[in-house]
């Protein structure tokens, strides 16, 4: 296990109201969590109980009703958005991994990495050289030029974890990113999770159901009717 | 790396068939442009073709094309003594139908005067009318080659020359023959009916009546003071050809050409919806990539660019394809499609602006896709 040193991701007291008055659904209510460099959490609950919610609070694409946000140390919100150019920080700070690989379909291997880089300003040149690089690094390089209709699903996840490297953010957000494969390749992913989050020291949260994954985390926690209810 | 050509690519035989099915919509509008112009340009092809500054006509009617109109044959030389007045030459000018080898044909028959204005100003093939009688210059459109005979009016007459390009205000090619053989075929009554008329005492036998007297003027003659000159004679009316021209164009191909201008507007504002529900579909169709897109920080002009780009590259192609099939099939329509460099850039130009406006509103739904729903709920 990778010991946890200054958190990158922070959430302190978040919360989420779906809805007004009666109608009013409360997803998340006072969440406390945080994920150091190099540390791989994973969050489960059961459907309904907040994940996605939580997930799309630190993406930044979801404005919690409530709580601080903090990545890196900076405070993205606390009451408003405190980052101007929240794609930006996406862009630059945040990977992302999903259950579906989420390939663009028309672009190859190398392309579907190279993009992330490339609308971040690099030039297709250095972009397709590192996404080479990042395809070795997670030993699909032989399938760099293949397209996502004829990866296995174990190769697209590995292509959709480089495309999240890109940009070497800190943080990394993965939903249910090993669902769709064997238990073997589910371990894999992780292992290969785990080895970025110590070698880039990263900090991960991946969403999951998956039970054969547990023993791969550094560290549980499940979140039920909003709450943050227990810490493996 | 451009994202609309690479998804474009990704799907090149659907976005063939696209372009094909857009193609033939497209290629109908702009068949439809080509008639439009057609009309007005078979409408102006004869009196172009007859280089005639002046139209002698029946005082009261604005003839021989909008309406009837009847003269006796020696205004020719009254009109040709007027000052001004270079040459002058009688006309005359109806629709017939005439056995053809091919079968049955409608034209429409002018008779001149060989050497004198009235007759086509270039022969495509063969040679002019002579002074010999039961000839014939037909032109291309009527399919008649030289040499060949037809029946008109019961007599035979030998095809010796062909035109290009002359044909009346209705589509009907134009036959040009003398007008001794056309004034008979025109005034002469069928024999029971010249000798009831002798009878009757009204005539009957004379065929010395023309249509109309077009005349060329000396350089430097002015028109309008000619055709005042001529209007004198209280029998006569007379039109420049500037009048002539405006009359073709705006009475006598009037409702054809209003009637096509508004089909076309209405084909144009049918190509726009398919257009504009197409580029929808196609970027529906990659709602999920787009949402991705949008999550992993892509900014809105990327998005903007891919829907863009993909409706001009659709717009740009499917046009290809329509000017190709309307090149390749204008010569089988029965009247002309008169398509030149002019029509196909103001065409490409208005398809641009519809792609365009087309996409707006899939820019506005791609704009409106939520990041979230890459990461499915």
């Amino acid at each position: 296990m990778s010991g946890a040193t200054a958190p990158l991701v922070q959430v302190e007291g978040i919360g989420r109201v779906f809805g007004a008055g009666e109608t009013a659904v409360r997803a998340l209510d006072g969440v406390d969590l945080s994920v150091g460099a190099g540390e791989v959490v994973g969050l489960k609950g059961p459907s309904g109980s907040g994940k996605s919610t939580l997930l799309n609070i630190i993406a930044c694409i979801l404005e919690p009703s409530a709580g601080r946000l903090l990545l890196g140390g900076e405070t993205v919100w606390d009451g408003a958005w405190r980052v101007a150019d929240l794609r930006r920080l996406r862009r630059e700070r945040i990977g992302f991994i999903f259950q579906f690989h989420n390939l663009l379909p028309f672009l190859d291997a190398t392309d579907n990495v190279a993009l992330a880089m490339t609308l971040a300003g690099a030039d297709v040149g250095t972009a397709r050289a590192r996404a080479r690089d990042l395809l070795d690094y997670l030993q699909v390089g032989h399938r760099a030029t293949a397209k996502p209709a004829r990866l296995s699903g174990g190769e697209a996840q590995r292509v959709a974890i480089a495309r999240a490297l890109a940009n070497r953010p800190r943080v990394i957000l993965a939903d249910e990113p090993t669902a769709a494969l064997d238990s073997e390749r589910a371990r894999v992913v992780m292992d290969l999770l785990r080895q970025v989050a110590r070698e880039q020291q990263a900090a991960i949260l991946v969403v999951t159901h998956d039970e054969k994954i547990f023993d791969r985390f550094d560290r549980m926690v499940a979140l039920r009717d909003g709450r943050l209810e227990a810490v493996a | 790396m451009n994202l609309a050509l690479a998804d474009i690519r990704h799907r090149l035989g659907r976005f063939l068939m696209t372009c094909v099915g857009l193609g033939l919509l497209m290629g109908v509008a702009l068949s439809m442009i080509g008639i439009y112009q057609g009309v007005v340009a078979e409408a102006l092809a004869l009196s172009r073709s007859l280089r005639a500054d002046l139209w002698v006509v029946e005082s009261g009617t604005r003839g021989p094309f909008a309406e009837s109109s009847r003269l006796p044959g020696d205004v020719r030389e009254m009109v040709a003594r007027l000052p001004g007045v270079a040459a002058a030459g009688a006309i005359t000018l109806r629709t017939a139908e005439m056995q053809a080898p091919q079968g049955v044909l409608r034209v429409q028959v002018m008779g001149y005067e060989p050497g004198r204005p009235g007759g086509p100003d270039a022969i495509a093939s063969g040679r002019a009318l002579g002074g010999a009688r039961f000839e014939m210059v037909a032109d291309a459109r009527a399919r008649l080659p030289v040499g060949a005979t037809v029946l008109l009016g019961g007599d035979r007459y030998r095809v010796v020359g062909t035109t290009r390009g002359l044909v009346a205000s209705g589509g009907d090619p134009l036959v040009f023959v003398t007008l001794r053989d056309s004034q008979e075929l025109q005034f002469k009554l069928a024999p029971p009916a010249a000798r009831r008329a002798q009878a009757a005492g009204t005539g009957g036998g004379g065929t010395d009546t023309v249509n109309a007297v077009i005349a060329r003027l000396a350089p430097g003659a002015d028109p309008a003071q000619v055709a005042e000159t001529a209007r004198r004679w209280k029998h006569l009316g007379a039109l420049t050809d500037a009048e002539q021209s405006d009359l073709l164009t705006r009475s006598v191909v009037n409702r054809a050409r209003v009637q096509l201008g508004m089909f076309t507007v209405v084909l144009l504002f049918v190509s726009a919806v398919i257009i504009a529900l197409i580029i929808y579909t196609m970027t529906m169709d990659k709602l999920r990539e787009i949402a991705t897109l949008k999550l992993i920080g892509a900014s809105d002009g990327t998005i903007v660019g891919l829907v863009l780009q993909q409706a001009l590259l659709l717009g740009a192609a499917g046009y290809a394809a329509a000017v190709l099939i309307v090149f390749a099939t204008r010569g089988f329509f029965p009247r002309t499609v008169a398509l030149g460099p002019a029509e196909v850039a103001v065409m490409a130009g208005v398809i641009g602006a519809i792609c365009v406006l087309g996409s707006l509103v899939s820019i506005r739904a791609a704009l409106r896709i939520e990041p979230q729903q890459a990461l499915g709920g």
